[in-house]
């Protein structure tokens, strides 16, 4: 065999490699964003405000106690059950509705499927999930309470949602960013939102 | 022996360069505290509109000797503080966008999973004084369980 002559490497492609590398990070890399559980606080009540009177079944009470225990309508629960008796307790649907703003009366809740009985929850704009916590829960398990809370509003808003426009609650809001505005698509999801709104308070915390 | 050809070394050295511009996020405040370790939630929303979003830090304090142990430290900008400062901080950081914008403004707390709930609610009673209604608890996305 002839020796060869030390050929040179051909680094022309070099760049090309480089590019391709680049691209590939560019696209794999994502940057963090933030995100979190978003919540909106009451406003501050005025001095001589006085709280409306809520019918105790209407309240589905949740504490959670400093060794991070639930009490859920005062039973001991897991974590992991408590998006379905909350679920339970918003979809119950045993009674009338709140009245409308323009004074016009309550109306049955026709979209729920609960058991419609007398010991819970009246309409989904009536039920109310109390959380209270002890000042020294963890903060961990607060989270994640409040985490399987919202999940069951999920639930219901989407199949609500699937049931009346043929799509989750998920996408139509994904639906709705893209395109703002549309007004027929603002309508539906107002509409949902209505019909199952999230209504979680936090009492203040026992020490 | 012929030199080694160099040529597609600046093409390297660029990629470098470009991969570590894209991937670097600027930390504009130093953390005081050790980085909380988030706790994860599967309903979490993005945020948006990052020039509008304050932070407020809860965790354990790096510097035990001087600022105690414990994992309810707050933070805000860039030293050690108590709830009684977070009006303050947070009128401080409305001062710096337009008026019109004051509405939107969200409170992002990142705090570690082992602090506690009363440090959490401390803070947001000093939110609700000042009208700084929308909160974001910072969380991970994490799987559906």
């Amino acid at each position: 065999m002839a020796r060869r002559e030390n050929p040179e490497i051909n680094a022309g492609s070099m760049a090309d490699i480089a590019f391709l590398l680049l691209i590939f990070f560019l696209v794999t890399t994502t940057m963090n964003v933030d995100s979190g559980v978003s919540k909106k606080l009451s406003e501050k009540p005025p001095a001589d405000y006085v709280p409306p009177v809520i019918k105790e079944k209407n309240i589905f009470e949740v504490n959670i106690n400093r060794n991070n225990e639930l009490l859920v309508e005062g039973e001991r629960m897991d974590v992991k059950d408590i998006k379905e008796a909350a679920i339970k307790f918003i979809d119950n649907g045993g009674g009338l509705g709140k009245p409308g703003e323009d004074g016009s009366p309550g109306e049955p809740c026709d979209y729920c499927e609960g058991d419609r009985s007398d010991s819970s929850s009246d309409h989904p704009n009536k039920a109310i999930i109390s959380v209270q916590s002890d000042r020294g829960t963890e903060y961990g398990t607060y989270i994640k309470v409040q985490n399987e809370l919202l999940r069951a509003y999920t639930v219901l808003r989407n199949r609500l949602c699937t049931k009346r426009y043929k799509m989750s609650f998920d996408e139509l809001e994904e639906t709705y960013k893209d395109n703002k505005s549309n007004e027929d698509l603002k309508k539906k999801v107002e509409d949902i939102k209505k019909s199952y709104p999230q209504i979680i308070s936090d009492a203040e915390p026992t020490s | 022996m012929p030199a080694v050809n160099t040529a597609a070394l600046p093409d390297i050295v660029f990629m470098l360069l470009f991969f570590f511009m894209v991937t670097t996020t600027m930390r504009e405040t130093d953390l005081r505290i050790e980085n909380p370790r988030l706790p994860s939630a599967s309903e979490v929303k993005k945020l948006e509109h990052k020039s509008l979003v304050c932070t407020i830090y809860v965790g354990k304090s790096k510097d035990a000797s001087k600022h105690g142990v414990g994992y309810n430290k707050i933070q805000l900008n860039d030293k050690i503080a108590s709830a009684d400062q977070v009006p303050a901080f947070i009128i401080n950081a409305r001062s710096k966008v337009s008026e019109a914008e004051v509405p939107f403004m969200t409170t992002s707390i990142k705090a570690d999973k082992e602090s506690n709930v009363g440090t959490i609610t401390d803070i947001r009673l000093k939110l609700r004084d000042v009208n700084a209604l929308k909160i974001s608890y910072s969380a991970s996305k994490g799987a559906e369980n």
